[in-house]
């Protein structure tokens, strides 16, 4: 079972992030998914955070009771989140917007330039993509393929070409740090 | 028969009284007589809007009425219509979704001025903005009849009612600005003394595409002309008589009504806009295109159509079906 | 007469056949959609507005009309206006809409639509908690308006339930002619879970039981405590009446305490006699429980874990899940209560259907209730507490 949180400010598609995953999971990875996310104004603008639950079996409790999985992509969700992530938990930062705590040791994390990389592939706005890339090589909660399947409908039409380019370049990311850091952390 | 419980009212025979009465086509006899007090104008508007319908040559099948609860909501009661007696206030609204789940309905709601500008006042203001096409005729009394006498958005100020023991010292809507404002396309006034011009305009107000308005000025002998020392029915109609002027096509901002001062009365306004379907039918078509059908038949109701076609044409006769799902 | 209830597949059109990542909120529209549902007039009010939102989007695609009406007030009279105009209806709020709609509830009883409305219940009183989940009206669904009636409510637990229960409602208003209730609450509103759409003709649709018996014989109603009467549309050349005053067959205002003890005892049995065909729950390990946790919607998955944890530490938990919660399924609760140590109801509201359980129950057994303020879901360690203080 998987405990993930992605969290950031609103305008950064950590909904979506979310969503894409969930839907990734349950229609195409067969496994069981359920989404949840905050609601009312901090959605569009302030902090935002959007919880999902993996498993394998029918998901009960729709809420992440000790986070596996936090994808922090602001200073603000980081210092809001981290603590709720479990020791040894993965933690997935966004490496110019989240400076993390001088020891965070307790915690496996991995840092990625998402923004840089989006704009490389032509937008910053496809950042997201780059980091469910990175997450789905990192986490191996959800795979690519599927990830991948799940993209049209979630991503404009027209963006659906540079979204799939920002996943790979994001995927790839994840699988060169994870074979440094000796294998996926799954 | 046998199990349904006995109403208060005497019955008649229907085809007897038919033949007597010529009301009878389009009032519900049998549950005659009504609950209105001798000398309310309340009798006169139901017997104008019969006239209206039998002189409009309406199929009355597909004409429904809609009231709200007061001694004007018992009119739904006794019209011979497919007709709801709602709850207070909601006629209107009640009427915006019979209108719009059933386009091919003439709705015609008649309340009381209580019903339709005090509790119900957003609805009115509402639908006039929409243009919802129907037809709303307001008895106003100046008062909460049904209930005793009390004070209505519609008192004028001075007039002395239950709730306002010392006189009113609230001003009062002028129904028909409140309306024409609210963006209704058709607005009319007269008083019960006034049946022909009150038939006449349910006629016009009926055939009007869109929000029609007529507010009839109206006695109530019991409590309104009583508490305020003005007499009975025959001394309203006085009133009306020396008070009431025709001013066809006034400026609704003039037509406002004092405590026993000029009735301004006629056609005020009568204008052509698109009513909230015709608005969504023809923008959908646009946005969506020429296959965009309200209300679009479903593939059971297209497959019996097919077949009823089919085995007309097998009769060697064309089949009389109606394209636009009526 | 006709067949009844005449059941058909649903009309493709209306059928998003597939598999779907979706929240409750959306999958409630395709439910009613599913179920033939092609007006709806609603007011927006979070959580609920998804429903409303999605129902106009799609209305085009299916020929449906959506509007969007001044107030609550006015678009639960709109869906009974057009009950009567001959369609199926929906609506969709939350507590304070749901508040102002009381009295309209009461005149769709009263009438006999059949009509469907869901209440994505957040916490209150009054604006309360706009955002944050609760299951605070569950008894106002049941007694909120005045005078004494009967109504059927639902609760989903999950977004393919709401689909599901969507079309039951439908159905079971059409049945017995009443106004359904879906009384979800905003976390299975928000949440995006699989939703499996069938193919239409997989999807059982119940009919408007239509009059077709001859004109002059027709009435709007029949009190016979079972179904009612068949219904006509206005513009059918019925001529037809309907109050919501008391009324007789005819739908004739008929004010005499006897008629309205007809009138009423009908409402009432329609639903009460034909409560075991309407009542339905889930239910695991009843057979030999100790202990029985009783809940419903979103708090019976909260519920299940902490049954999962208290049957790992040897102790015999049975698990009740109420899917219907109007009627009531007091036989069942009896019947437990007679052989049980103790029932767990936990609930997001500060303990109402626990009352109903008490009342069966009859002080038969211990009754545990697991109350909570509403505006998160319950912590399944205080249920599970309640588990254990009920095997003492
Ligand atoms: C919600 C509600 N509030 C109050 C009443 C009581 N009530 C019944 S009729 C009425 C006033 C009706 O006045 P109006 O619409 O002017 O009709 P009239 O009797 O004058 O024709 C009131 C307040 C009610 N039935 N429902
Ligand atoms: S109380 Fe007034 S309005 Fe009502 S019936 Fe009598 S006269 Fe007419
Ligand atoms: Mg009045």
């Amino acid at each position: 079972m998987w405990e993930i949180k992605f969290s950031g400010f609103g305008g950064q598609g950590i909904v979506r992030c979310a969503l894409i995953t969930g839907k990734a999971v349950a229609l195409y990875d067969d496994k069981y998914a359920t989404m949840t996310q905050s609601f009312g104004p901090e959605a569009r603008g302030g902090a935002c955070q959007s919880q999902l639950i993996i498993s394998g079996s029918r998901v009960l409790y729709p809420y992440c009771t000790s986070a596996g999985v936090l994808v922090a992509l602001s200073q603000e969700a980081y210092d809001t989140y981290e603590p709720g992530l479990a020791d040894g938990g993965i933690l997935i930062i966004e490496e110019e917007l989240v400076k993390p705590k001088a020891n965070s040791s307790r915690v496996k994390l991995y840092p990625i330039g998402a923004t840089r990389i989006a704009e490389a592939v032509g937008n910053r706005l496809f950042a997201n993509l780059v980091v469910l890339g990175f997450f789905s090589a990192i986490t191996g909660a959800a795979s690519a393929d599927a990830m991948k399947k799940a993209l049209p409908g979630l991503v404009p039409d027209r963006f659906l070409k540079a979204n799939l380019q920002a996943f790979d370049k994001g995927f790839e990311h994840g699988l060169a740090t994870a074979s440094q850091t000796n294998g996926a952390a799954q | 028969m046998s199990e349904l419980s006995p109403t208060p009212e005497y019955s008649l025979d229907d085809n007897a009284f038919r033949e007597q009465n010529p009301m009878a086509e389009f009032l519900r006899m049998e549950r005659m007589p009504h609950i209105w007090c001798p000398g309310c104008g309340i009798g006169t508007v139901v017997t104008s809007f019969a006239e209206a319908i039998k002189a409009g040559g309406y199929d009355m099948d597909k004409i429904a009425v809609v009231s709200g609860i007061g001694c004007t909501g018992r009119v739904a009661g006794y019209v011979k219509f497919d007709s709801f007696h709602t709850t207070h206030g909601r006629a209107i609204p009640f009427a915006t979704g019979l209108k719009l789940a059933n386009p091919e309905l003439k709705v015609v709601v008649i309340s009381g001025d209580g019903d339709l500008t005090s509790i119900g006042g957003n609805h009115l203001i509402h639908a006039a903005r929409r243009n919802m096409d129907m037809t709303v005729i307001c008895v106003n009394n100046f008062t909460y009849g049904m209930t005793g006498g009390q004070v209505t958005p519609t008192t004028p100020t001075s007039a002395n009612a239950s709730t306002t023991p010392y006189g009113n010292t609230e001003p009062a809507f002028s129904l028909p600005f409140l309306v024409d404002a609210a963006g209704a396309t058709y607005v009319a006034r007269w008083t019960s003394l006034h049946a022909r011009n009150i038939t006449k305009s349910i006629g016009e107000a009926m055939k009007h595409r869109g929000f029609s308005f007529i507010e009839v000025i109206s006695p109530c002998t019991t409590l309104y002309q009583r508490r305020n020392r003005l007499g009975d029915g025959v001394s309203a109609m006085e009133y009306y008589r020396e008070d009431g002027e025709i001013q066809h096509g006034a400026d609704t901002r003039t037509v406002d009504i004092g405590y026993q001062g000029k009735i301004a009365m006629g056609k005020f306004v009568d204008r052509p806009r698109d009513t909230y379907l015709d608005a969504v039918v023809k923008h959908l078509t646009s946005v969506i295109g020429d296959d965009y059908e309200l209300y679009g038949k479903t593939p059971m109701e297209k497959k019996a159509e097919e077949e009823a076609r089919k085995s007309a044409a097998g009769k060697g006769e064309s089949a009389d079906i109606c394209e636009d799902g009526c | 007469m006709a067949e009844f209830p005449k059941i058909v597949s649903a009309d493709p059109k209306g059928v998003l056949t597939g598999r779907h990542f979706m929240d409750g909120d959306h999958a409630l529209a395709e439910g009613a959609l599913a179920a033939g549902c092609r007006f709806f007039a609603g007011y927006p009010i979070t959580p609920s507005t998804e429903t409303a939102e999605r129902f106009a989007e799609r209305c085009p695609e299916v020929g449906g009309l959506f509007i969007q009406m001044e107030d609550e007030i006015a678009s639960i009279t709109a869906n009974v206006g057009a009950v009567w105009g001959g369609k199926k209806v929906m609506t969709v709020t939350s507590g304070p809409g749901f508040s102002l709609m009381m009295e309209t509830f009461g005149l769709a009883a009263m009438m006999e639509v059949p009509m469907v409305i869901a209440d994505v219940q957040r916490g209150g009183p009054s604006t309360g908690l706009p955002t944050l989940t609760a299951q605070q009206d569950m008894m106002q669904v049941r007694w909120g308006s005045h005078g004494d009636y009967r109504i059927i409510a639902l609760v989903p637990d999950s977004p393919q339930e709401c689909f599901d229960l969507a079309v039951e409602a439908f159905n079971l208003s059409e049945i017995y002619r009443v106004p359904v209730f879906i009384m979800t609450d905003e976390t299975v509103g928000h949440m995006h879970e699989k939703v499996v759409i069938p193919p239409a003709e997989e999807i059982k649709v119940v009919e408007r039981n239509w009059y077709t018996g001859p004109k002059e014989e027709y009435r709007p109603y029949k009190f016979d405590g079972k179904h009612g009467a068949p219904m006509v549309k206005a513009g059918d050349g019925y001529r037809f009446h309907s109050t919501g005053l008391t009324h007789d067959e005819r739908g004739y205002p008929a004010l005499t305490a006897e008629d309205n003890k007809k009138l009423l005892t009908h409402l009432i049995q329609k639903i009460d006699n034909n409560a075991d065909k309407i009542i339905r729950v889930e239910e695991s390990g009843l057979e030999d429980a100790d202990i029985v946790v009783v809940s419903y919607g979103i708090t019976s998955r909260i519920a299940i874990r902490a049954v999962q944890v208290a049957r790992e530490q040897g102790l015999k938990v049975g698990f009740l899940r109420l899917i219907t919660v109007w009627p009531f399924c007091e036989n069942k609760i009896r019947e437990l209560a007679g052989r049980v140590k103790a029932i767990v109801v936990p609930e997001l509201n500060y303990g109402q259907i626990v009352l109903e359980v008490e009342r069966a129950a009859a002080g038969k057994c211990k009754v545990i209730s697991v109350n909570s303020c509403g505006g998160a879901v319950h912590d399944p360690e205080e249920i599970l507490t309640a588990i254990m203080e009920g095997a003492k």
